[in-house]
């Protein structure tokens, strides 16, 4: 294993974000398989009740508010704030029943809502819980690493900042210190590293260049790796280039340059990237595959291990 | 082929709808243009557009209100523009203050409401308040009748049909019972709640702290002033994205997840009685050609006396990636045929280039409203 990629997966919490349809739940599961193949335990967690994850490495039933294992030995959870509002409060109260009266009063769930960042320190807190050595439920077996799919980019930020907001705000009682156990763990450079997916186009680069500067501002983290999904392998030289346009060969040439053509712009993307970033920038090429399946997020890991 | 020019024809206000990062602006921003090349006064509403499409449309002032865009812009891209076309980014924490300062019934309840912690963080940075904007300035517009025309432009969220729910729940939200409980004049009123209430704040205070607390009682008690405002709005809206005149787009792309997200919401769309105009597919591989597609081997050993060995192979290869892309883009095209009921989706191909400009916006344009 490559010093760098050593010292990633030396973190307690990896999250993942970026914006939408760039590949983040890809690039968070080929994160988890490779952790995995070093024989550490790891977790990927999804957020908004998504199951995604299990979609591409196959599983049984959806994980919602439970943790299963999948392929190569990654474990999944889905984390929804409802459910766990539902399992916060039972933990709380000295009742089940209290608790289950309590999560069920309409008067209370329209607070929770109103509750500035509520959400967000729920759903935070249960990723916190994943990364403890000891486990909320008797029997829980903690894990090494924990992957965090985050939304995508600005609400990503939020769910970072969201437990400094609640100890500030909340300032006394119970959650406000839970709530600075768990902005201990999200902004530790040492123990938390966020990751930005990307894509090599326009739009994704601007936002993860916004998304450092929103990180910094915000949670006081630094990009730690940036990872640019899907760029085109470009096998053509510019004398190749030449040779094509010269020939005029029909249709397959056209598409070879067509190609050539789209690469380079992408590369121009990537060094953009890489000009206005000072972490690691990664480049995982595309697949060009007919479906994202099992087979095809193992070798994103290994590209990725590659990479790394 | 049935290009966006039938479709559209008589609808008042269009909604794109889809998952994030299939082109939702682009597409958004290009129908606009069309429609009004076509003569009709258009605005288009964008949520957040790229910085050079900002440009394109010269947004670059923050009004929160359409201004008109110049058409010359398109001119020069051989697009003349018959109609009116106007554009605008929202601003949603904008949108709600203006919507507070009109439903207010006094200039006191109006700074409360504006200057509460609560109302801050609703109106700002929670999930669902794009969205509730949105469709509220949509009705606005649609309200003022100064065009014929509105294209709206839906938030990044993940799931689609979050902009569906949003309205109804901040709506629900704010008539809700938590309105009614805040509403005694000593604030906290648990004990005219009873006991069951009087549990929940209990909980609620441990959670949250005492300060919390206050400013959600000062925040539900300076709202209930404002309660029938909100149901009028959330009616009218309600009743706007019904209407014979509305019509929603699905947008998608041919990958795997934006596809089930389109299927999805097409669902909801039809449980919701919602009308659905079609979908757009962006984004698509594609070869056209008049006869069968040659295999890569038959391409290698053609162009291999004109271009050598290596680089006929490297083409044949990158053929071949093509052919199965292509392939793997009918058969999601197929399947989002099957499943969402257009026959005939309107297809957009994968372009070379930016699309955020000008010329991006023609091309999108004339592939949008091809046939």
């Amino acid at each position: 294993m490559s010093p760098r990629a050593a010292a990633l997966f030396g973190h307690e919490l990896l999250v993942v974000t970026g914006k939408g349809g760039v590949g983040k739940t890809t690039v968070a599961t080929a994160l988890g398989v490779a952790a995995a193949r070093r024989g550490l335990r790891t977790i990927v967690a999804e957020v908004s009740a998504r199951d995604d994850v299990q979609r591409t490495l196959g599983g049984e039933e959806a994980a919602r508010d439970r943790e299963v294992e999948l392929a190569f030995g990654v474990h999944h959870t889905s984390i929804d704030p409802d459910d766990a509002l539902r399992t916060y409060l039972l933990d709380q109260l000295p009742s089940r029943r209290l608790a289950a009266a309590v999560a069920g009063n309409q008067v209370f769930a329209y607070l929770a809502a109103a509750t500035p960042g509520l959400r967000e320190l729920l759903t935070i807190g249960t990723v916190w819980e994943l990364t403890q050595d000891e486990r909320r439920r008797a029997g829980d077996e903690p894990y090494d690493l924990v992957i965090l799919d985050a939304p995508a980019t600005g609400h990503g930020v939020a769910v970072l900042g969201a437990p400094h907001t609640f100890a500030r705000t909340a300032r006394v009682g119970r959650i406000a210190r839970q709530a600075e156990l768990i902005d201990a763990l999200v902004t530790d450079p040492a123990r938390t590293a966020v990751i930005a997916v990307a894509r090599p186009e326009e739009l994704p680069v601007n936002e993860t260049i916004q998304l450092r500067a929103e990180l910094e501002a915000e949670v006081g983290l630094p990009l730690s790796l940036a990872v640019v999904n899907r760029v085109l392998p470009d096998r053509f030289t510019p004398a190749d280039a030449r040779a094509l346009g010269a020939a005029g060969a029909g249709p397959a040439a056209e598409i070879a340059l067509v190609r050539h053509r789209r690469a380079r712009a992408q590369r121009a993307q990537v060094a953009r990237l890489r000009r206005r970033l000072d972490c690691p920038v990664v480049s995982l090429q595309d697949l060009l595959s007919p479906a994202l399946d099992a087979a095809a997020v193992r070798r994103l890991a290994g590209d990725l291990e590659r990479v790394l | 082929m049935t290009g966006l020019d039938h479709r559209l024809a008589g609808a008042e206000v269009i909604i794109c709808a889809g998952s994030g990062g299939v082109g939702k602006t682009t597409t958004s921003a290009a129908i606009a243009m069309g429609l009004a090349a076509r003569g009709r006064r258009v605005a288009v509403v964008t949520i957040d557009p790229a910085r050079r499409l900002a440009d394109a449309l010269g947004l670059d002032e923050l009004g929160n209100d359409p201004a008109p865009v110049d058409p010359l812009r398109f001119a020069q891209a051989g697009v003349t523009i018959r109609g009116e076309l106007w554009a605008m980014t929202l601003d949603p924490k904008r949108t709600f203050d203006e919507l507070i300062e009109r439903l207010a019934p006094d200039a006191a309840t109006r700074d409360e409401i504006l200057g509460n912690r609560i109302y801050q963080q609703l109106s700002g940075a929670v999930a669902g308040s794009q969205e509730f904007t949105a469709v509220a300035k949509l009705y606005d517009l649609h309200a003022s009748g100064r065009f014929d025309a509105l294209v709206l432009d839906t938030p990044p969220s993940r799931n689609a049909l979050d902009f569906l729910d949003a309205p109804d729940r901040l709506t629900g939200f704010f008539e809700g019972r938590a309105l009614k409980v805040f509403l005694a004049p000593t604030g906290i009123a648990a004990k005219a709640m009873g006991r069951g209430t009087g549990v929940v704040f209990g909980v609620m205070k441990r959670l949250t702290g005492v300060d919390l607390l206050e400013d959600l009682s000062v925040f539900f008690r300076a709202l209930g002033g404002l309660i029938d405002g909100f149901r009028e709005r959330a009616d009218g809206v309600a009743r706007l994205l019904a209407a014979p005149g509305t019509t929603f787009l699905v947008v998608t792309s041919p990958e795997r997840e934006p596809a089930e997200e389109a299927i999805f919401f097409r669902r909801k769309l039809a449980e919701a009685g919602m009308p659905f105009g079609g979908l757009i597919v962006n984004r698509v591989h594609r070869l056209d050609a008049d006869g069968p597609l040659p295999a890569p081997e038959a391409v290698a050993a053609e162009l291999g006396e004109e271009l050598g060995a290596k680089l006929a192979a490297k083409v044949a290869r990158t053929y071949g990636e093509a052919l199965t892309l292509a392939e793997r883009d009918a058969a999601a095209i197929e399947r989002l045929r099957a499943e969402t009921g257009d026959e005939d989706p309107v297809i957009v191909p994968e372009l070379d280039g930016d699309v955020h400009d000008v010329d991006g916006l023609v091309a999108v344009h004339a592939h949008l409203f091809a046939g």
